[in-house]
């Protein structure tokens, strides 16, 4: 660039001088060995405490430890470092604590209620000993002795399998604190792709790493984007899709709350190399929270340079604008989100044309979700064979997973593609907890399908997982044990589903209301069916099954083409179940209320009448001091009778 | 027009239809519902038939018609919640009320939504209250959990 | 031209054409329910679903452009089943009354289901009532029978810039609803009734006078007098197969339906000429607002009292012809027949919905009794007729009754877009420059362009004209006006697309050829007219000299003119 008129805006800040067109290696490094290091809180200076205050922290209560920990260190007169940190991903062991004491590593506390703060803080400040729910000790730099009473907690075994790239700084650092994520490394990938690679190249090097979109779909991320950098537009899109409506899904929660630089960083990198300068984050409502977090985080971003105009002089320009969604499911389906931002009902249109030649206001636009761009840090501008060489043949790099459900760790994993499924429910998850069985993974959420026990060793690869009807999706994984009944977890789905179609094309809207209302009757109590309905009910497996074709075959968008899945894959794997349901009328996971069949135990009923009081439909019958009896046909199932009975001479019957 | 909208209004100059949604969130942030005042005066404002607002308004699970109870309170019906019995909490939680879902209570105190996932499946069944998360909650809890609730305004102020 | 396969035959179609009409042109027919000919596909219904080969799931062929190589299955068993299944779907939660129902043999549904060959329910969905809107006095929603297509919604939208209506919830709960869910009288409806003509179903359909004629006619005292509009005789033969214009036989039909006078709309047309054009004069030598607006359409004038009451009194005052004929025929004719004020009853078939609201309006009367009692859509008379067992196609033709029977072909015309404007000019170039105007034809108002405008020199008096149809070009015009456009003088508008030939009291359907062939039937009628001109009807010559003075004057103001008022309702 010659003779420029002007100075840059940023010329002569630290954030010129580390990302700036001359910034070099060495300039860098000395910034990261010198003032950078107390940054990155390897090792402290006086004490630091952490607090996982992401949502599920606060939601187990971390919002009183942190009170506690405030009063604590006021009571005790000390000076502490206390720093809000996000979600480490283990959900289960919240609110966790970690404490770092100068010249000791970082070590974490699980389950760390208000109570717990003063024994944990009396033990390590006063006796140098760890107190509580110990999770492990975090690797300190070599100067820095490790702890002898603490593992490290890379050998949790929730931890253990995992490969973490996306979220391996989330509950690590301060997430609303730049220079944290600068110390870290963070933004050195936008300053060397922006001056150093054209936007064609870095298109190039994501096709090359193999990444595919995380939010469902699986399409290559880098082929995506060239159909969007060769339209020749003044004005192009990047949309960022953190609307995460899948039930069971929260990961990008989780990353925004605990690394939002990483999510902006990789929006950039997005956004130069398919020629965008506006961008959207459009973000559930539902997620204060991250919104307050990534709002703080864009505003620093700007204010050191790395957003707005000719960012470091490098002639890219790009704003970011956070959008908040107002809940709809179907908004993650790309033209429905971009109607929704235009400010219309959230209805999908035909395509194409695709979005990458005419999407927002109609120009070019580019929609990726949250885990899609949190991987491009990692891949640009030359790290992309660093991903390509982990994961399978078709799928490459990391996946994130919500594990929740029935299973001992919940939380965000992070797993290499190819782990299998087994691994990450019975080794990362522990299994189911109380000794019960397991019976299936949900995954995928309501596009998704169920695997069941045989698949447990599928591996995690977009293509493996269609094999056995279930999908990558955006990587929910709900644990169900023997207790879950798998016709009432599809009734679920198809009642979320028919609830969450846009209602626009008819074999969604109406086909999944039919299929919802077909397992209704399934469901049904054997006296409240009428006229036709027990035929209906016979016929009800055959019908679900057409009906399932015909949406997938022509739903106008991927939510109605995928509708029918949780009802497919239930069928094929836990047809056994739905016979139970169908014939005997009778739900083997005993999850069904109304199919549940009450009587009275003749030799425990004492005749107190309390129960035929109780009754609201006159099913009891039966006089004082004998014995009692249920009318099977006149009981709704509404289990009053066995609330009422002091004897427990009401038998349930699965 | 009430002087919140009109507040929210002048903080959308030469504002185009993109602007509807986070006007109308701007809207119900500050009252709480989306009257029908409110609709025709965000209508005029963006030179939007009436009729499209309402369909908007009507799509998105966020917006309420009805004014909501001093306490909101939504129960999550996401998978984990429901794999955990968030059926049986949302019933206790009815129970406690005598109200609905989308229903406010007679006393005006608590509203109560039904929500299809609100992103904390770690500690599932999860109910928030006045945007304050609550996991691992029971059906027999429920009404302990809405009392702390009415406490907690109490400590607050 | 690209090459492309449809059903094992080899086809040439045009690069990037749209598939559904490649099929059509082929011959190939694929039913649909949401497709509107010249406007962005939706892709809602689904039932145009044609198998491709290479594609993973059937394809909507509304929603696609054809490319080279393309193979295509229209009536592939996977193709057909899943239509047969969708159009299943929509039935088993539909209403069970086909026989009771308005659309019974004119319902895209019911026609589709049919070819389909769904004999049976088979799936059976819970049945949720909801009630009617009977709130319009123009037409009736019954959200029942709705299956959502979005027909209304994009026509009330797009073409009308109205939209009073919307989708609204979403999923099993989605509806088509006004704002708020208020009844279409306090919404922006300006009765148009292009949602109406646009329906495949009987959600939307007119507030029905059959009955209430019927027993008017059945009253042995009662007079009953029935004027029809220009725009009816040369539809209603497409319901007996009768092409163009069916005047004649149409005057047998009345009469035998019990009439006691068929007289024509045509005439108070004429009459409508004589006024509007003596107002255009008054208007420019006088200083009044300009330009001036045609008010023989009444949704329009609806919309102008609901969007734009700042130009209402752009509006000519002249009432339309049904209101002229009415307040004749009550004011004057009936009197000098010496029929009873209550013994008369006055009936219009017009093809429109916005006139049964117009007949309502309370300034649209006199004494207590309204002008015009009831008014019959094109689609109820073809009913009525049909009831009455009588063919259109043998009936012998008849005269109308005079005076009102006696019309120019002026008149006539104004039942395309265009003509009153060319009825006009050809009385203000006979008026003005002394001569009629060279072959009596104004080619410049012509044809089916939403907008043609002209600038024509009449005397020494520069003029620009403009003809309009659809409200959302109205809207359009307006807009321009209002930024400052100044070049115009006088402008006819009417509400629907292409005028009251495509009105919202036509028979239902979405061929766009019907339009052009009504409105060739019209222009054949005036080219043949021995009286081209308003001017020269000698009947409209006796009224003024025996009633009403001279145009403009004041009998002719409180019988033949009106006044709005701006209208408070949800926008």
């Amino acid at each position: 660039m010659s003779e420029r008129a002007q100075l840059h805006p940023m010329e002569g800040t630290l954030s010129w001088r580390l990302f700036g067109p001359r910034s070099d290696a060495q300039a860098r490094e000395s910034w990261y060995s010198g003032e950078g290091v107390a940054l990155k809180r390897e090792a402290v200076e006086r004490l630091t405490l952490y607090i996982g205050a992401g949502t599920c922290g606060l939601g187990a209560g971390a919002g009183e430890t942190l009170k506690a920990v405030k009063r604590e260190i006021k009571a005790r007169g000390i000076e502490a470092d206390i720093i809000e940190v996000g979600c480490v991903g283990l959900c289960s062991a919240e609110p966790i604590l970690d404490a770092q004491r100068p010249g000791q590593p970082r070590v974490s506390f699980a389950h760390v209620t208000h109570d717990k703060v003063k024994p944990i803080l009396d033990a390590l400040l006063d006796r140098d000993q760890l107190y509580g729910e110990v999770l492990g000790q975090y690797d300190a730099p070599p100067s820095t002795p490790p702890r002898r009473d603490a593992l490290p907690i890379s050998v949790h075994p929730f931890f253990r399998a995992q490969h973490r790239r996306v979220l391996s700084r989330c509950g690590i650092i301060d997430p609303v604190d730049i220079h944290a994520y600068i110390a870290h490394g963070g933004f050195r990938a936008l300053a060397d792709t922006i001056h150093q690679r054209t936007p064609e190249e870095a298109c190039e090097a994501v096709i090359e790493s193999g990444l595919r979109g995380r939010g469902g779909g699986g399409f290559p991320t880098g082929v995506k984007w060239r159909f969007a950098l060769k339209e020749g537009a003044d004005q192009k899109y990047l949309i960022c899709n953190a609307d995460e409506g899948d039930p069971g899904a929260f990961m990008d929660r989780a990353v925004i709350e605990g690394d939002p630089y990483r999510l902006i960083e990789g929006m950039a990198l997005a956004a130069y190399a398919i020629g965008a300068t506006k961008a959207y984050v459009y973000i559930r409502a539902e997620y204060p929270l991250a919104i307050a977090r990534l709002r703080r985080a864009l505003d620093q971003a700007r204010a050191w340079g790395l957003l707005g105009a000719n960012i470091m002089d490098s002639g890219f320009d790009l704003d970011v604008y956070v959008k908040e969604g107002a809940g709809a499911f179907v908004c993650g389906e790309e033209t429905a989100l971009i109607h929704s931002i235009e400010g219309k009902r959230g209805m999908p249109r035909p395509r194409p044309p695709f979005p990458a030649s005419r999407g927002l206001f109609n120009c070019p636009t580019i929609i990726n979700n949250v885990e899609t761009l949190a991987n491009l840090p990692d891949i640009l501008p030359d790290r992309a064979a660093e991903m390509a060489a982990l994961g399978t043949a078709s799928s490459k790099g990391t996946k994130v997973f919500a594990l929740s459900g029935k299973v001992k760790h919940t939380g965000l994993v992070e797993v290499e593609m190819g782990t299998t499924v087994r691994q990450i429910v019975m080794e990362i998850g522990g299994g189911c907890p109380n000794g019960k069985a397991f019976k299936a993974a949900q995954i995928g959420g309501p596009s998704g399908g169920c695997i069941p026990t045989q698949h447990l060793d599928i591996e995690v690869d977009y293509e493996s997982l269609k094999t056995v009807g279930a999908m990558m999706g955006s990587g929910g994984l709900v644990v169900m044990d023997e207790d879950t009944c798998m016709v009432d977890v599809a009734k679920f789905f198809m009642d979320f589903i028919q609830r969450e179609s846009c209602g626009k094309c008819i074999p969604c809207r109406e086909g999944t209301r039919r299929m919802l209302e077909i397992l209704e009757q399934i469901t049904r109590r054997r006296g409240q069916e009428g006229g036709f309905d027990a035929l209906h009910r016979m016929q009800g497996v055959a019908q679900l099954e057409k009906l399932a074709g015909v949406i997938a075959d022509t739903s106008l968008c991927g939510l109605g083409q995928s509708a029918p899945s949780p009802v497919l894959s239930t069928l094929r794997f836990f047809r056994d179940e739905y016979e139970a349901h169908v014939f005997e009328r009778r739900c083997p996971a005993g999850a069904c209320e109304a199919l549940k069949r009450y009587s009275i135990i003749e030799e425990a009923c004492v005749g107190c009448t309390l129960c035929k009081k109780a009754c609201p439909t006159d099913a009891i019958l039966g006089s004082r001091k004998n014995p009692h009896y249920i009318i099977e046909e006149r009981c709704i199932g509404c289990g009053a009778c066995l609330d009422a009975c002091r004897l427990d001479a009401v038998a349930v019957a699965r | 027009m009430t002087d919140a909208v009109q507040a929210v209004l002048e903080g959308y100059p030469q504002a185009r239809r993109d602007a509807l949604i986070p006007i109308l969130q701007a809207v119900q942030a500050k009252e709480g519902y989306l009257s029908t005042e409110a609709v025709i005066a965000v209508g005029q404002h963006l030179k939007l038939p009436t009729s499209k607002i309402y369909g908007v308004a009507t799509f998105y699970n966020q917006f309420r018609l009805t004014p909501p109870g001093r306490h909101h309170v939504q129960v999550c019906r996401g998978t984990a919640c429901h794999v955990k019995g968030s059926a049986a909490v949302l019933s206790g939680i009815q129970r406690a009320l005598k109200i609905e879902p989308d229903q406010t209570s007679k006393d005006g105190e608590y509203s109560l939504e039904v929500v299809a996932c609100i992103g904390a499946c770690g500690l599932a069944p999860v109910v928030a209250i006045d945007g304050a998360f609550f996991g691992d909650v029971k059906a027999e809890d429920a009404a302990a959990l809405l009392a702390r609730a009415r406490e907690m305004e109490v400590g607050d102020e | 031209m690209i090459n492309l396969n449809i059903n094992g035959r080899d086809i040439q179609a045009a690069p990037a054409a749209n598939l559904l009409n490649v099929l059509r042109a082929e011959g190939v027919r694929v039913p649909t329910l949401c497709h509107l000919e010249g406007m962005t596909p939706t892709g809602a219904c689904r039932l145009c679903v044609v198998e491709i080969e290479g594609q993973q799931r059937l394809a909507p062929s509304c929603a696609l452009q054809v490319s080279e190589g393309m193979r295509v299955q229209t009536h592939s068993p996977r193709a057909v089943e899943a239509r047969k299944t969708i159009v299943e779907l929509l039935l088993a939660d539909h209403p069970d009354d086909c026989l009771y129902c308005p659309r019974n043999h004119s319902c895209d549904l019911q026609d589709i289901a049919f070819e389909l060959g769904v004999r049976q329910r088979r799936y059976h969905g819970a049945r949720e009532f909801k009630p009617l809107d009977l709130s319009s006095p123009a037409m009736i929603r019954e959200p029942d029978k709705c299956i959502l297509c979005g027909r209304c919604v994009r026509v009330c939208e797009e073409i009308q810039s109205v939209s009073a209506i919307d989708f609204v919830g979403r999923g099993a709960k989605a509806r088509v609803e006004t704002a708020f869910e208020q009844g279409l009288n306090v919404s922006s409806c300006v009765y148009c009734g292009q949602c109406v003509r646009v329906c495949p179903t009987s959600a939307l359909h007119e507030h029905s006078h059959a009955e209430q004629v019927m027993a008017a006619l059945a009253d042995p005292q009662k007079t009953v007098v029935i004027q029809h509009a220009p725009a009816v005789s040369v539809t209603i033969g497409e319901a007996f197969n009768v092409k163009g214009d069916c005047a004649p036989a149409l005057t047998t039909a009345l009469r035998r339906l019990g009439f006691d006078r068929v007289f024509d709309t045509a005439y108070s047309a004429d009459l409508t000429v004589m006024e509007e054009a003596h107002e255009l004069v008054h208007r420019v030598t006088t200083g009044g607002a300009l330009p001036m607006m045609t008010s023989c359409s009444p949704a329009w004038i609806k919309f102008v009292e609901t969007f734009y009451p700042h130009r209402l009194a752009h509006l000519s005052t002249c009432k339309s012809p049904q209101q002229m004929l009415g307040a004749v025929i009550k004011a004057i004719y009936a009197p000098a027949e010496g029929i009873a004020a209550d013994d008369i009853v006055s009936v219009a078939v017009m093809p429109c919905t916005a006139k049964k609201f117009e007949a309502e309006r309370p300034e649209m009367g006199r004494d207590g009794r309204a002008d015009i009692d009831y008014v019959l859509t094109t689609r109820e008379l073809i009913d009525l007729i049909r009831m009455r067992g009588l063919d259109l196609a043998t009936l012998p033709g008849d005269e109308p009754d005079m005076p009102f029977g006696e019309r120019s072909g002026a008149g006539k015309i104004f039942g395309a877009s265009g003509g009153v404007m060319e009825s006009a000019v050809r009385t203000a170039h006979q008026i003005i420059a002394g001569a009629p105007l060279p072959g009596q034809i104004f080619k410049a108002a012509r044809g089916q362009a939403l907008r043609k405008e002209a600038q024509i020199q009449v005397g020494e008096h520069q003029m620009g004209v403009a003809v309009v149809s659809s409200l959302g070009e109205a809207r359009r015009l307006l807009e321009e006006l209002d930024a400052g456009r100044d070049d115009l003088h006088f402008i006819e508008i009417m509400s629907c697309p292409g005028g009251c030939i495509n009105g919202g009291g036509q028979p239902t359907g979405l061929d766009l050829k019907a339009i052009e062939r009504r409105a060739a039937a019209l222009y054949a009628v005036d080219k043949d007219a021995p009286l081209r001109t308003a001017h020269e009807n000698p009947q409209i010559q006796a009224l003024y000299a025996a009633h009403l003075g001279a145009p403009g004057g004041e009998i002719s103001h409180a019988l033949l003119h009106t006044h709005y008022a701006p209208r408070d309702i949800l926008r």
